[in-house]
């Protein structure tokens, strides 16, 4: 009862701040200096269209580094919580029946076309919406078709992991490259701007959307796996 | 226009916290931090909207010159991205803890779990 | 932008519609597929508000990826639970 009321209050509090903050908000009608000066110096200072994919690779590059780090200790810490005990090979470690003809043969035809929207879209984010995590999830929905299709063929860990260790590697030499022969950690002059607009343009972008989709769609998928392959109790 | 879509978003936030104080299932309180996940996406988003403007992308609609008075703001929007894909890296955390807590005692319900209370 | 207006609405609607079965349904996996509809919803209204990166995200991760997660974790504590 006492703990009934407890939250009532505490959401009613919440609740009020909230339509405070609602009333009292005014949108802006001006861009702020930071907005401001990304949108105007995107052009000129990084050359990729999609401003958003400009602010996380280029401007804001080290927090992506951050991020992908971040997710990387995740899927680090998923298997080790969840893979005391791997099921044995070719047992299906998640026990779900195999599945259907239609499952089977639609995997084969979807997945490739999945991997290619995904390298599309990885490889475009400076251009369209999309850009590497995007790209990555679009990855690892297909990796989880694979499992859906055929539950208990074993993924290739090794493949995974290297790609994922690849990548990052490739990702921090990259902006270790930077520091060496451009301004500075990240730094997207270390490539030629090109053409405004053009696919090999912007700089690093495209390298660097490519190498932060391998590693989330690695990363995705190694969650998955190691939710799929535990043994049951 | 954003005022709506803040009020939507403070709302989810707030179902999303009543779900997780008051259910006993350990899943269902996972899927009310989902919902109050999304909620906080909505609102950021919200926050940079502008009326009359167009998505943060430079193409022939937006010509580069004009682009600060024509484009919304992107920072929130790249804020949110990142929230999102830790947001799955969190539901993820959470559901193998669930799952080990499970496998532990072969319950989900949270009353079951004592140990730490006095 | 009335027609703007009225689709926001419309999602909002949905969202919320959405969280509530959520909340209120007895079975995990009605609420499991009810907040993966929440996040389809999400990306519809990121779409209205101008933020088509952050609406593939959303479709994408909020939707597919979580929703699998789940998924995979009811049906090994459902199996585990019969035992």
């Amino acid at each position: 009862m006492i703990r009934n009321a407890l939250i009532g209050l505490m959401l009613f509090i919440l609740g009020s701040a909230f339509l405070t903050l609602t009333m009292g908000f005014e949108p802006a009608t001006e861009l702020n200096r930071t907005a401001a000066y990304y949108a105007t110096h995107a052009q000129e200072e990084v050359g990729a269209q999609n401003v958003v994919t400009a602010v996380l690779i280029t401007w804001r590059g080290l927090d992506t580094l951050g991020e992908v780090t971040v997710l990387f200790l995740t899927a680090a810490i998923v298997s080790l919580v969840l893979s005391r005990s791997k099921a044995p090979k070719g047992a299906s470690g998640s026990g779900f029946l195999p599945s259907g003809e239609l499952l089977t043969t639609g995997t084969k035809m979807l997945l490739p076309l999945i991997a290619l929207l995904g390298a599309y879209v990885m490889a475009n984010g400076h251009l369209t919406p999309g850009g590497g995590f995007q790209g990555g999830a679009i990855l690892a929905s297909g990796a989880l078709l694979m499992l859906l299709a055929d539950p208990s063929r074993r993924f290739g860990h090794k493949i995974i992991h290297r790609v994922e260790s690849a990548s990052g590697l490739a990702f921090v030499g990259l902006g270790l490259l930077g520091m060496l022969f451009a301004g500075g950690f990240l730094d997207n002059k270390l490539l030629p701007l090109g053409q405004f607009g053009a696919l090999f343009s912007a700089g690093i972008i495209p390298i660097v959307s490519v190498l932060i989709g391998l590693k989330v769609g690695a990363e995705f998928a190694s969650i998955l796996e190691s939710l799929e392959e535990t043994e049951d109790a | 226009m954003a005022q709506v879509s803040l009020l939507i978003g403070f709302t989810l936030i707030l179902l999303g916290l009543y779900g997780a104080l008051t259910n006993r299932d350990i899943l269902r309180m996972i899927v009310s931090f989902t919902i109050a996940d999304a909620g906080v996406n909505v609102v950021l988003v919200s926050v940079g909207y502008m009326a009359h403007r167009t998505a943060p992308i430079l193409d022939s609609a937006v010509p580069a010159g004009q682009a600060a008075a024509r484009i919304i703001d992107p920072v929130p929007q790249v804020l949110v991205l990142t929230a999102i894909v830790i947001g799955l890296g969190v539901t993820a955390l959470m559901l193998a803890y669930a799952y080990r807590l499970f496998r532990l005692r072969g319950s989900l319900d949270i009353s079951q779990f004592m140990d730490l209370k006095w | 932008m009335t027609l703007l207006m009225l689709a926001t609405l419309l999602c909002g609607a949905g969202m919320i519609g959405a969280a509530l079965v959520a909340l209120l349904t007895r079975q995990t996996a009605t609420a499991v597929l009810a907040a993966g509809l929440l996040s389809l919803f999400a990306s519809v209204l990121f779409v209205l508000l101008a933020a088509p990166d952050v609406a593939m995200t959303e479709a994408a991760i909020g939707s597919g990826l979580t929703t699998f997660l789940f998924f995979y974790v009811l049906g090994r504590i459902r199996r585990e639970d019969k035992k």
